[in-house]
């Protein structure tokens, strides 16, 4: 019987599947680690994300600065790159540490980073927390999981736009005019609980208002430099949060309750863990969450022998991830299977939900 | 309801600024202690998807799950914003020859 494409929809098929089959909000294989040596690496500071943030705000200023400089001659390519790829690229990381509260111990600093890095990245923040939670609860589980980003088959047009961020922003301005009329789509109502719905609305309505805004500033200058400032970075600048995003999870096992098996650990340079605050660890980022960016690679080193072969480099990782995209377009079922150490527990795939035919 | 109290773990059982979890007639509970050594007893599941609160960070009065960092105020119960809407059920506590003691339904 030939495979048939499944139902990644959150009110489809698949989502009723995967409850059926007890994958939606189940249990997962975690590694062992004593509780005092966890409280250790939980442990919030203000500090390195303190240190981070200004090193990164120094780096918008000045790069933002040279640009204006430098405008309309070729030298403000440059600055506009480096501006572009810490606005629209690097904002992804800080927007995912902060949603999870794990960047700064103070409260307030995780929100107020969390609102300005959503814009960044043009994501609602409401949305955006609710979607990442289920993320959370049920990674790469088909039907449950709203930010599978490479479903088989994948698309391969939509992730090279949205190394421009085209379908994405597309999507979120659409998102925007339906959520600022007061409006939720049926999948978004299946993450988004109703006592937080108001705030999708609200700030939708700010988004647009800030858009306007800028678009209002261009036509006064009579220049794009305004959105090269604020807003067109998203587009421009945001090639890194696919390059990133994509060596997550795209090509590995879905519905498993296992995170070796569906994300990857990759070991990038100095520069890529800064952009990205070192997600390249997203097997123990997935596996204790609440482990902040800075204790990711200590907490790596205490469980590495659990788990499968780090990647060695992200040329490593996308030398798999591209023929398995590749492969999957034709051949939906393919998946690449990643070995865990001998002796090491598995939780078993889970066959139940494995393509069925669509009735 | 009769009410019952309950001895749950002696009192160097949970370290300063932490929490342990217990279980009673089939019901998860969490014990916190401050760094001031006060003693104060939760529902043991956090409200928001039922993950043990037990393998949570206490930090002050704050115990966050361990899962998706929803909070709550221990010595309320009260929710302290997304993902955890709904407050946590908070039970009295009792120290009584260096045990800890909680009051169940």
């Amino acid at each position: 019987m030939e495979p048939t494409p499944r139902d990644y929809s959150l009110v489809g098929r698949d989502s009723e599947l995967a409850e059926k089959n007890g994958l939606a909000s189940a249990e997962w294989y975690s590694c062992s680690i004593d509780r005092k040596t966890m409280k250790g690496l939980m442990r919030r500071s203000d500090g390195p994300a303190l240190r981070d943030t200004a090193i990164w705000i120094a780096a918008l200023v000045l790069s933002g600065a040279g640009g204006v400089y430098f405008w309309g001659t070729w030298w403000c390519v440059p600055f506009f790159l480096v501006y572009g790829v810490l606005y629209g690229s690097s904002s992804d990381s800080r927007w995912h540490e902060t949603g999870h509260g794990t960047a700064f111990r103070t409260r307030w600093m995780n929100d107020a980073l969390y609102y300005v890095a959503s814009f960044m990245i043009f994501r609602e923040p409401t949305i955006w927390r609710w979607s990442h939670t289920r993320h959370h609860t049920d990674t790469i589980i088909v039907g449950r999981d709203p930010e599978i980003i490479a479903p088989r088959p994948p698309d391969i047009k939509t992730l090279l736009l949205n190394l421009l961020a085209i379908r994405s922003s597309f999507n979120t301005v659409r998102a925007l005019l339906m959520h600022a009329g007061g409006r939720m789509s049926d999948q978004e109502k299946a993450f988004v609980p109703e006592m937080e719905r108001w705030k999708v609305y609200l700030i939708a309505r700010i988004y647009l208002a800030i858009l306007a805004a800028v678009a209002l500033a261009c036509l006064v200058m009579q220049s794009i430099l305004p959105a090269m400032l604020i807003g067109l970075p998203t587009i421009y600048g945001g090639f890194l949060t696919v390059f990133f995003g994509v060596t997550q999870h795209a090509g590995l096992a879905e519905d498993v309750l296992d995170h070796r098996l569906n994300s990857r650990t990759i070991y990038m340079n100095p520069v890529f863990r800064f952009l990205y605050w070192n997600m390249n660890y997203h097997i123990e980022h997935h596996m204790f969450p609440m482990v902040p960016y800075h204790a990711l690679p200590r907490l790596h080193e205490l469980i590495k022998d659990d788990c499968p072969e780090p990647y060695p480099s992200t040329i490593a990782a996308y030398r798999e991830i591209i023929p398995t995209l590749l492969r999957q377009v034709r051949d939906p079922s393919y998946f690449v299977e990643r070995v865990l150490p001998e002796g090491a527990k598995a939780v078993p795939y889970n066959h139940g939900t494995q393509f069925k035919p669509a009735e | 309801m009769e009410e019952r109290w309950i001895d749950a773990c002696a009192l160097d059982d949970i370290e300063e600024e932490d929490v342990i979890g217990f279980e009673h007639g089939g019901q998860a509970y969490a014990l916190y202690r401050t760094l001031d050594d006060r003693y104060f007893c939760t529902d043991g599941l956090c409200t928001h998807e039922k993950v043990h609160l037990c393998d949570g960070l206490v930090m002050d009065t704050i115990i966050e799950c361990p899962k998706h960092n929803g909070r709550f105020d221990f010595t309320s119960g009260k929710a302290k914003g997304a993902p955890a809407c709904i407050d946590l059920k908070t039970y009295e506590t009792e120290i009584r020859d260096g045990r800890v003691f909680i009051k169940a339904d």
